[in-house]
């Protein structure tokens, strides 16, 4: 009895310290998606430099493919940008670009100036599409799989680590399979 | 014929403006309830963030094609997870969330109860010593 006196409010002490110091190093804003491992949501969208041509979700069935979601406002954007056009030299797995909220003018002219990365690119006027696919801060990144399922979101910029050590590895054995 | 019209025209504007103010105050409630992911301490209803106003639009979309509030929530729900309630559902991973307090609040009282019943004891047993007992015991307590 004389003994649980100081050891547990003790005990207690050192269960809320590890809380709190383990919620230290965890971002509150990233909010896992409850879309991994679901279809990606279907859409129908305008190509950015074909306005009359779209692409679609179907159209990329077969193959693991990335959706960057981005916009000319983004200031982060330009932050994983140069990992974007790295990643399209290398040649490993088609990227497209969805511009977010975007005018179609502001698109084109910040590709024109910061290199364009993208396989194809789509533009999401008024955000729906965003929406279905639960974006909430641009930059995002979805890794799709041949059956197009979605198997990883990257929320905010790419990282070279997250890419390295997490995405390309991900999207290697997803095109095994 | 003119009088009446009038009134008519009148009694359908007052009509068309009591439905729009239910599903006003009706939205408003839900906005309430559901969070923009944007600026995270803010609810749908308070954001500016242009998410939130999409989202609003959206949820007014879809609460005038006919859907019900538990409709527009599992709707959210699907896209951002149930981040998007500030009331979250009561499933095997928030049975912690909703019901450790109570058992802290049980673990509380019992504690507090045998608190009470040790110096129950004490006291019951201090009466027990005679009072020059008692008042030696006090002066060398005072002593020390």
């Amino acid at each position: 009895m004389k003994v649980l006196r100081w050891s547990l409010p003790l005990a207690i002490f050192l269960v809320v310290l590890g809380f709190l110091f383990v919620g230290l190093f965890r971002d509150p804003r990233e909010v896992p998606s409850p879309l991994i491992g679901k279809p990606a949501p279907a859409f129908a969208l305008s190509q950015l430099h074909e306005p009359t041509r779209t692409l679609t979700t179907a159209d990329m069935r077969g193959q693991v493919w990335l959706l960057n979601v981005w916009a000319s406002w983004c200031v982060s954007c330009r932050v994983e940008h140069p990992l974007l056009v790295d990643l399209a030299r290398a040649n490993v797995v088609p990227v497209i670009g969805l511009a977010y909220k975007d005018k179609r003018d502001d698109g084109l002219n910040w590709l024109k100036a910061n290199g364009d990365p993208y396989r194809l690119s789509i533009v999401d006027q008024d955000g729906r599409v965003g929406i279905d696919f639960g974006v909430y801060g641009v930059p995002e990144t979805f890794v799709i799989d041949k059956a197009g399922i979605i198997r990883y979101k990257q929320i905010g910029p790419l990282t070279a680590d997250a890419l390295k050590q997490t995405i390309l590895p991900l999207v290697r054995e997803l095109q095994r399979s | 014929m003119k009088v009446a019209l009038a009134a008519l025209f009148a009694l359908s504007i007052a009509a068309s403006a009591s439905a729009d103010d239910v599903l006003d105050t009706r939205l408003k409630a839900l906005e309430n309830e559901l969070r923009c992911l944007v600026c995270q301490n803010q609810t749908l209803a308070d954001s500016n963030a242009p998410l939130a106003e999409d989202l609003r639009r959206e949820v007014r979309e879809l609460a005038t094609s006919g859907k019900s509030d538990d409709e527009i929530r599992a709707y959210l729900v699907a896209r951002y997870g149930d981040f998007v309630l500030y009331k979250p559902p009561v499933k095997s991973t928030t049975y912690v969330l909703w019901f450790a307090p109570f058992l802290l609040l049980a673990a509380g009282a019992a504690a507090w109860w045998s608190l009470v019943r040790r110096r129950a004891r004490l006291s019951a047993n201090a009466g027990s010593l005679a009072p020059s007992a008692q008042a030696a015991a006090a002066r060398t307590l005072l002593d020390d």
